[in-house]
Formats: C-alpha cells, sequence, structure tokens
C-alpha cells in the first residue's frame, strides 16, 4: 500500500523516536518534537513497533489512499476531512480506498501526527525512519516531504473490526487531548543551568518572571525566544561541549535559543537553563508569537513530574491496545 | 586518571563528566580513556566524548530505586577507579588532501598571516600528528588537536555558505575535515576525495574519537583519480 503526497503543507516530515546512541559521531537523535502525541497516535491505529508518523507543522498535507487504511491524528489540533466527511482527532479511523485525506490549518499549536496502521515503511538508517532536516538524514536525504512522493505503508494484518462501509468511518470512542496538549500554554518548568549564576542579577530574575515569544526564526533544531535580551556579568570563552534538546543557551547577542529535537551533538555557548524533559513536548507545540515563560524547577521535581507522566501515558497505551482488541 | 573529575547535572537524562575545560591533548587522552572504560563496564549509558568532558546520557526509568544522577555517578566512578581491562589501539588514518588551488582558497591567505609561503605550511600541516577530540557540527567533523601552533589562524569574518564536502580546514588552533556541503567560518586550505560520512554503511564515519590521524599532500591528478575511486 501506498500514500501519495498531494499538498506537503509547509513543513511535513516522518518521524519516530529518533535515532539515539550516534551522538559520538556527530549524529544527533531527530525524531518527533512531541513524543507523547506521536506515540499516542501509533497506539490508536494499534502500531506497536515505534512506526514512523508524519509530522505537520502549522499546516497540514493532503494525502491519497490507495487502499483502504486506519488512521489517526493526535498532536495539535487540525481541521481534517475526507470529501464532505470531517475526520475526527484522538480517534482511530478507516478510510476507504481512493480517499483523499485533506489535513488544513493548525488553529493553535503547532505540531500534529498522522499515524497509520502498518506505518510509513521507509527505510530506516541507524535504527530510525526519522527526517533529520537538519543534518540530511532520512527519507529523501531528510528533507521535507514534497508534492508526488509516495510513501510505502507497512503491512500488517487489518485490525480487529474493521469494517467496510462509509467513506470515513470513526471508532465510537476517542482519547481526551487535554493531559497531551496544553491548551492553557502555562509555563514551562526550568532548571537552572551550568552559567545560570553568571547571567547579571537582572537576567537571572527575567529568565524566570519575564514574558518571552518565540521568535519566527523557530525550527526544529532551535526556539528562538524574543522578548528580553540577557546579559551575562561578564563574558565567558567555553570550549565545545554536548549539547542537548531542552537546553537554554544564551549567545552573544543575548537572544536565549532552546534547543530542540535537531539539537546539534556540541555546543559552546553559556548554557543558562535546561528545561524539564517532560514539558519538551509543550514548547514543541509553541508557534512563533506564542508566549513562553519559565517557572524555577529541581532536579527532583523534574523527575517525579516525569515518572508520573510516564506512567500516565503506559497506562493510556494499554488501555488504547486493550480497546482496540474488543472493538 | 587525573585527579579531580568534576560531576554535573545536566538534564534530567544527563550527566556532564569534565576533566578541565582546556583544549588540551593530555585532558583528551583523558576523555577517550574514560570514555572507552564506560563504555565497556555501563552499556546502558550513552558516552558521548568532546575535548574536555564526556556526556553521560540514560534514562532515568532504568535506575528506578533512588536519585537516577546519583546512580550513575556513583556506577560511573566505580567503573573509573578500576583501570581498564583492554586498552585498544587507536585507529591510524592516512588522509590523502589536495592542498591550495580551487580546493584550498585560502592557502595563500593563510600563509601570509603565518608568515611562512605555501609550501612550508603544507609541510607543517602534514608534517604533525593529530588526535580525534571529537565529532561534531555535522555528522562525521572530526575536530582535530595536534595542529601546529604556528599554523592557527583566525576564522573568517565572513563565513561561507557553501563549504565544499571534503575540505580541509583551520579554525583557530584546530584543524577539522568537512563531512558533506555545509555552511563554515574556517579557513580552507585543502580537500580530501575520501568520503567521511556515509549513513547506509555499516560504520557510518570514517572517523571515531580517539582516532590518530596524518594528512598526505597529493596532486590534482591523485585526487582526481581518488576521487573516482570514492563516488560520494
Amino acid at each position: 500500500m501506498n500514500v501519495t503526497v498531494i499538498k506537503p503543507g509547509l513543513l511535513s516530515s516522518l518521524q519516530d523516536a529518533g535515532r539515539p546512541g550516534h551522538a559520538a559521531l556527530g549524529v544527533g537523535r531527530a525524531g518527533a518534537m512531541d513524543p507523547p502525541a506521536w506515540q499516542l497516535a501509533n497506539a490508536l491505529v494499534g502500531n506497536v513497533g515505534g512506526e514512523a508518523a508524519i509530522e505537520c507543522t502549522l499546516t497540514g498535507s493532503s494525502l491519497r489512499f490507495e487502499q483502504a487504511a486506519v488512521i489517526a491524528l493526535t498532536g495539535a489540533p487540525i481541521a481534517a476531512h475526507v470529501g464532505e466527511h470531517s475526520v475526527p482527532m484522538w480517534t482511530t479511523c478507516h478510510l476507504a480506498a481512493g480517499s483523499v485525506l485533506h489535513l488544513g490549518g493548525i488553529a493553535s499549536g503547532c505540531r500534529s501526527y498522522l499515524a497509520v496502521r502498518g506505518g510509513f515503511d521507509v527505510p530506516a538508517l541507524l535504527g530510525s525512519r526519522s527526517s533529520d532536516l537538519h543534518a540530511h538524514i532520512g527519507y529523501a536525504h531528510g528533507r521535507a516531504l514534497r508534492a508526488g512522493d509516495v510513501l510505502p505503508v507497512g503491512t500488517t494484518a487489518p485490525l480487529a473490526g474493521s469494517a467496510a462501509g462509509g467513506e470515513v468511518q470513526p471508532l465510537g470512542w476517542s482519547l481526551d487531548p487535554q493531559p497531551w496538549f496544553d491548551f492553557a500554554q502555562r509555563p514551562l518548568a526550568l532548571l537552572r543551568g551550568s552559567h545560570w549564576a553568571q547571567l547579571d542579577a537582572a537576567s537571572q530574575r527575567l529568565l524566570f518572571d519575564g514574558k518571552f515569544s518565540l521568535s519566527k526564526d523557530s525550527n526544529r533544531t532551535a526556539s528562538r525566544l524574543d522578548g528580553h535580551t540577557l546579559q551575562l556579568q561578564t563574558p565567558l570563552e567555553l570550549i565545545s561541549e554536548a549539547a542537548l534538546p531542552g537546553t537554554v543557551q544564551l549567545p552573544p547577542s543575548g537572544q536565549p535559543i532552546a534547543l530542540l529535537a535537531e539539537a546539534p551533538v556540541t555546543g559552546g555557548y553559556p548554557r543558562i537553563g535546561q528545561i524539564a524533559m517532560v514539558d519538551l513536548p509543550r514548547l514543541a507545540q509553541r508557534r512563533p508569537g506564542d508566549t513562553v515563560c519559565f517557572h524555577e524547577t529541581t532536579l527532583d521535581e523534574a523527575l517525579t513530574r516525569l515518572a508520573a507522566h510516564r506512567q500516565r501515558l503506559a497506562r493510556l497505551l494499554g488501555t488504547i491496545a486493550q480497546r482496540l482488541e474488543h472493538t | 586518571m587525573p585527579p579531580a573529575i568534576q560531576f554535573e547535572a545536566l538534564a534530567d537524562d544527563a550527566l556532564l563528566l569534565r576533566f578541565g575545560e582546556r583544549i588540551d591533548i593530555e585532558l583528551n587522552a583523558c576523555v577517550q580513556a574514560a570514555t572507552a572504560c564506560l563504555r565497556q563496564r555501563l552499556p546502558q549509558v550513552e558516552c558521548v566524548p568532546a575535548y574536555a568532558s564526556v556526556l553521560l546520557r540514560f534514562d532515568p526509568q532504568h535506575w528506578s530505586g533512588g536519585d537516577p544522577h546519583r546512580q550513575v555517578q556513583a556506577a560511573a566512578c566505580a567503573a573509573l577507579e578500576e583501570p581498564s581491562l583492554v586498552t585498544a589501539a587507536p585507529h591510524e588514518l592516512v588522509i590523502p588532501v589536495c592542498y591550495g588551488g580551487e580546493h584550498g582558497p585560502d592557502l595563500a591567505e593563510v600563509a601570509a598571516h603565518c608568515r611562512l609561503d605555501a609550501d612550508a605550511v603544507i609541510d607543517r600541516h602534514t608534517a604533525a600528528s593529530y588526535r580525534v577530540a571529537m565529532l561534531g557540527f555535522a555528522p562525521g567533523f572530526p575536530y582535530l588537536l595536534g595542529l601546529d601552533p604556528q599554523l592557527a589562524v583566525p576564522r573568517r569574518t565572513d563565513p561561507r555558505q557553501r563549504v565544499p564536502a571534503g575540505s580541509v580546514a583551520i579554525g583557530g588552533s584546530q584543524t577539522g575535515i568537512y563531512p558533506e556541503t555545509l555552511p563554515g567560518g574556517w579557513q580552507l586550505i585543502g580537500c580530501t576525495p575520501l568520503l567521511l560520512f556515509d549513513i547506509t554503511a555499516n560504520t557510518p564515519s570514517l572517523f571515531t574519537p580517539g582516532d590518530r590521524v596524518r594528512f598526505e599532500a597529493i596532486d590534482e591528478d591523485q585526487f582526481r583519480d581518488l576521487a573516482a575511486a570514492n563516488p560520494a
């Protein structure tokens, strides 16, 4: 089975859990910017092997499904329809053979995920089908999807209860997006970074009390934060060390930069903060112009929240698998 | 092992083990030895060497029953206290380079800055033995230690949008090779026809941290022959 890209949308790419374990060779992880949303989309179509899904940014793709397919949409709210039928999010949908799925604009948030049962089956590179747009690794040398791309879908057994019928058939239940999508855009938990103490007093306060906004100049590599210029007490000359997603760096311009999924594996700018891992997907869902505020957290608190979040996700994944079996 | 190792919590899932804050061949030798030792003893931790530090990245859930950072730190300290069982000899690579001309458009400028003639720059660049301190910037980009101090030149004030793949360059006291066409601000003195990084190969990167490297000057004809034998 193939899916043909009719319209790619602003920036759509194939993403999975990414490519961990190769940073020593200069290869970053990449992967879905909102991992729980990606995981839930896969779970809703019964994929359990970390299959690749499409990540759409700000606008969606239009795709033709050659054969009947089972899909799910998660992440940022996105308008979706096949012909006159609207396609609901956060649930499992059957599409008839020949369906053209139109994904429209993303009203709030930044990134939506489309999973298909069987997963997009492009060749895996270093164990991942993720496109690293920055390092040019992945499907078609790691570029964004283009009109005319034909994406193979892996073959799997049909989903239990899969019934031929109308053009779009959602299952009779759906997930509450609430815990998995931050509609309120609450402040993000931030740990003090290695060089936080070297900020001047005003900048130390601003980092935790100030309102920043996400710059237009943001992508899968980094979010640039507008609104306040921060300063060190004295300039620091640092040698290159490992860099990580979630690190808030301060380049000489004074504009803070939060590294994201496609962060380079090394960096030499002062690290003034580290966003708690549990809140990184929420930053990935901010769009240019959105407000970004931080509140200070401790490592203990961050780890406790992360563990609780992962437990909740694991329970939900279990529930979805059970529901799919008994549908 | 050197006396002072510092640990720093970087993130929920990461610790930095630091040997110092200088670019120094001896510190980096400690980094490479520690990386080899930790990989052997803590296979569940990803170890990423840099100039003077090693990143330890782990799954905090894997270290349940207490503070994962404290557990990883204790495990790393214990691993480093035991002498390593096997010290694998570093790989030695000889990299053919066509210096100057279209392959090294900044060679004359570098020579002028160093008050040497172009041949002397080439002689000094090929005479030294280098170590791969770390890979970064782009997949397969080696940061090499061991540049003759007389060849240190500042980065370009106007970085190039497109530095050709294989370009051998000097930036400050470092030298390196661009694995693919990339933007870059280092001074280009030559180019190698070798392919540095191929994601589809069993070993994608020609270099790994800790490797020994020498450069060997080749002429235009040899460059063309080797390039034909190593299609990108």
